[in-house]
């Protein structure tokens, strides 16, 4: 169907030698027998089943509860793209929030002619709930998750920056955990900077943004919808090691303005809630009023300044898919500087040169929903077929605002076990940032895996994998 | 701790000491219904199995008569049975999964494990003579369960609500089991009767209680004997399964549960009430007022204790 594209190998130059990061790996890989890996596989998921590392997929009857595929190969990233990167997404996520708490106050960014008011304005994810509402230390999107693909040596692209709840942190908690347990070795051989302090940091960033920054015992809990939810596993993780409740929503209630948890005795009050349910779920006295998930009264308690939301509702609009275009705009404009990291060019369907242009290619480029996430709804041109590039021009025809589209980008593959023993597959990149009184990104992130030789679908969801991911210190 | 964490931590508990039961009961059953006996039907035995468990009425809605194969699945493996092995095990690992920040890695991985394996197996292959020890590993999974809860738990309000989740459950399993053939323990049967019928009974009871070996260490001189049987059960607190045990420790983390959170509430009298009339009732006195109506208020007396228990720390 498609020649082989052309790809940066993380692991081996054009000759075919191991770059500098990859060498004591290369050689260890050199080392072992066949099978080896293929026991390991079989090691590492026996341990993950056991301790219930498992997501659920959504409209699967059967085993609702999976395994993701972990690949024991570690992806290595040198200090000094490390540096870069984290320099890069450190100006990306304080440029986002800088933006959030201008367009819910006096929306310079629009005055200033640098972006259009109606994709602030019309946008399904601005809330006009929170205009005029400044969240402690001014902080909207406390964790976020980067998205970042490679495409050559010195070449990151950002393609999502979820700013609302971005999940997978646990995976990347467990995964070091794993490989720390299979593979002693290999952390000897090498300088991996640890991942194990996050839930430490995460709460340190929850607690700096308690309304009440006079008080030190700051009561923290997670909210979650429940066993049923496809991260549940991740929720409980994290409320686990941080040590704070896990709670659901009726485990919460509003008296007076504050938020209280219901306990065995007297009621405790909350001062921060780590929310991991929608916007729309949370308090069905202001938003959904069909919500079983949420807190009634949660949000005029939040807009009383009594309880810290994390993130705050509507910071979907800085992801938005449509927004995504301007944040190179958006990063010079609160920072004055050029973007670290860059942009994928995009084409924003709604306009017409711009749906005329995806229209005559879509069997190279890759077509998604603005507000879609999970590789669902999406279309990849050059692996396709005819049929399915026919059927999806009819839809988008149907609606083009829905849609943006991007160039088909030639993700960077690393050395991965298969059938076969080791080949190189695509792979990208998920860091975890946090943002409270200081902006914290813990070393490396989570690596998700194609599994399938050619394909660019990382998604857990569509088949991917995830691997640990080193970043090697100095 | 959250009310609603409570709820699950004593349910977890109450579920996995259900799923034993019931493994128990069918074990009896198959041992029993081996051993020829006259006066009985061969299903009979069965039947014991379904009426100790509550499962008879939802049974026969479903299959009508009783057959071994048909007993089997239904305690065993059937989804829409609430007290079915699966059902249980499931609850209790929903109820796990759901304060998974309140139990420790090792109780979750007992969990988790049998939940698992059990999945795996099919029920047609649990033929006949594979059920025994099919019956004997998810004894011994609910064994490992409660060593797990016994020796990795830190001793706050989140233990004590798992002891009281087990030691309610266990207490009606007994009531439940020693009613459905109460009459079989009637002191009578000791002067007409020691034919092969009643020991045949006797023994099945003390067997699906696990009291048929140390029955014999506490009465040492004496042969099975429905006065003793009874009293065994009921009232004598060295036999883990009996009312008194039962209630002997629920008082005691009752008690704790009080001192822990430093205040009283009406469920802590109940238990101590409850074990008081144990503690001071002599078997003789049990029969006087009759057995059945004695074990009938018991059961009745246990679920009000859950009932305030849930309602004083706010079971959600």
């Amino acid at each position: 169907m498609q020649g082989e594209r052309k790809f940066f190998n993380e692991m081996l130059d054009e000759a075919g030698n191991p770059r500098p990061a990859y060498a004591n790996l290369s050689r260890w890989l050199e080392d072992k027998p066949l099978n080896f890996l293929s026991r390991k596989s079989r090691e590492a998921e026996t341990i993950f089943r056991r301790l219930g590392i498992t997501f659920a997929v959504y409209g699967a009857d059967e085993a609702t509860e999976r395994l993701i595929p972990f690949d024991p190969i570690p992806r290595i990233i040198s200090a000094a793209e490390w540096r870069k990167l984290s320099a890069g997404i450190d100006q990306r996520v304080r440029a986002l929030n800088a933006f959030l708490h201008d367009i819910y106050h006096r929306q310079e960014i629009i005055k200033a002619g640098r972006i259009p008011a109606d994709l602030i304005i019309q946008n399904d994810a601005f809330l006009p709930e929170m205009v005029g509402y400044s969240p402690a230390r001014k902080v909207y999107s406390h964790i976020i998750g980067t998205d970042l693909v490679r495409v050559s040596e010195n070449e990151f692209y950002v393609l999502e920056d979820n700013t609302r709840t971005p999940s997978g942190v646990s995976y990347m908690m467990e995964n070091r955990e794993t490989m720390m347990r299979m593979f002693p070795e290999l952390f000897q051989a090498h300088r991996v900077a640890p991942v194990e302090q996050y839930p430490e940091l995460l709460r340190q960033t929850l607690e700096s943004v308690s309304p009440d920054q006079s008080r030190s015992d700051v009561t923290v809990c997670v909210l979650t919808p429940g066993i049923y939810n496809s991260a549940y596993f991740e929720h409980a993780f994290l409320a686990d090691s941080m040590g704070v409740e896990l709670v659901e929503g009726p485990d919460l209630f509003v008296d007076e303005g504050k938020v209280f948890m219901r306990t065995t005795r007297e009621p405790k009050q909350v001062d921060v809630i780590y929310r991991r349910i929608d916007d729309a779920f949370l308090d069905p006295l202001t938003f959904n009023p069909d919500s079983m998930l949420g807190v009634p009264g949660l949000f005029d308690a939040y807009r009383a300044g009594n309880v810290t939301i994390c993130n705050a509702p509507g910071t979907g609009i800085a992801d938005d898919k449509a927004i995504y275009a301007y944040v190179p705009d958006i990063i010079e404009f609160y920072t004055g500087q050029k973007p670290i990291l860059n942009n994928v060019p995009t084409w924003n369907c709604s306009r017409e040169d711009d749906l005329a242009y995806v229209l005559d290619n879509l069997e190279d480029i890759v077509v998604k929903e603005v507000h879609g996430s999970g590789g669902y709804g999406m279309l990849i041109g050059p692996t396709a077929t005819k049929r399915q590039i026919a059927d999806f021009r009819k839809i988008l025809t149907a609606n083009p605002s829905n849609y943006i589209a991007q160039p088909t980008l030639s993700l960077s593959a690393c050395p991965t076990h298969v059938a076969s023993g080791v080949a190189p597959r695509h792979v990208d990149l998920r860091p975890f940032v946090l943002i409270g009184d200081q902006v914290r990104i813990t070393p490396g992130g989570l690596t998700r895996v194609a599994l399938k030789k050619g394909s660019l679908v990382v998604n857990s969801s569509q088949g991917g994998g995830t691997k640990d991911t080193w970043v090697l210190e100095d | 701790m959250l009310g609603r964490t409570a709820s699950s931590l004593f349910w977890m508990s109450r579920y996995h000491e259900r799923a034993q039961n019931i493994a128990k009961l069918l074990e009896v059953a198959y041992r029993t219904a081996m051993v020829p006996h006259s006066g009985q039907n061969d299903m009979g035995d069965w039947r014991f199995a379904l009426a100790s468990s509550g499962c008879e009425f939802g049974y026969s809605e479903k299959h009508g008569e009783a057959t071994p194969r048909g007993v089997i699945t239904y305690m065993v493996f059937d989804k829409d049975n609430p007290s079915s092995v699966r059902t249980c095990l499931e609850t209790a690992r929903n109820n796990a999964r759901a304060v998974r920040t309140g139990i420790t890695a090792e109780l979750w991985e007992a969990i988790n494990t049998t939940f698992i394996e059990f999945n795996d197996v099919s029920p047609q292959s649990i033929t006949q003579d594979r059920l025994p020890d099919f019956l004997a590993w998810i004894s011994q999974r609910a064994h490992l369960f409660r060593g797990a809860l016994l020796n990795t738990v830190l001793r706050d309000d989140g233990y004590y609500f798992s002891q009281l989740g087990n030691f309610v459950e266990r207490a009606d399993n007994t009531a439940r089991v020693l009613d459905t053939q109460y009459w079989v323990l009637l002191p009578d049967n000791d002067v007409i009767g020691d034919g092969s019928m009643e020991r045949h009974q006797w023994s099945g009871i003390l067997r699906a209680l696990s009291g048929h070996r140390s029955y014999r260490f506490a009465y040492p001189h004496a042969k099975l004997k429905a006065f003793n049987i009874a009293e065994f059960l009921i009232l004598r607190k060295e036999m883990p399964r009996s009312l008194a045990h039962c209630y002997d420790w629920i008082d005691d983390v009752t008690e704790d549960l009080a001192q822990f959170y430093g205040s009283r509430e009406p469920s802590i009298d109940m238990a101590a009430g409850i074990w008081r009339d144990l503690r001071e009732t002599e078997m003789r006195e049990v029969y006087q007022t009759g057995l059945h109506d004695f074990l009938t208020d018991f059961i009745g007396r246990n679920n009000a204790f859950a009932a305030q228990l849930s309602k004083d720390y706010n079971f959600a």
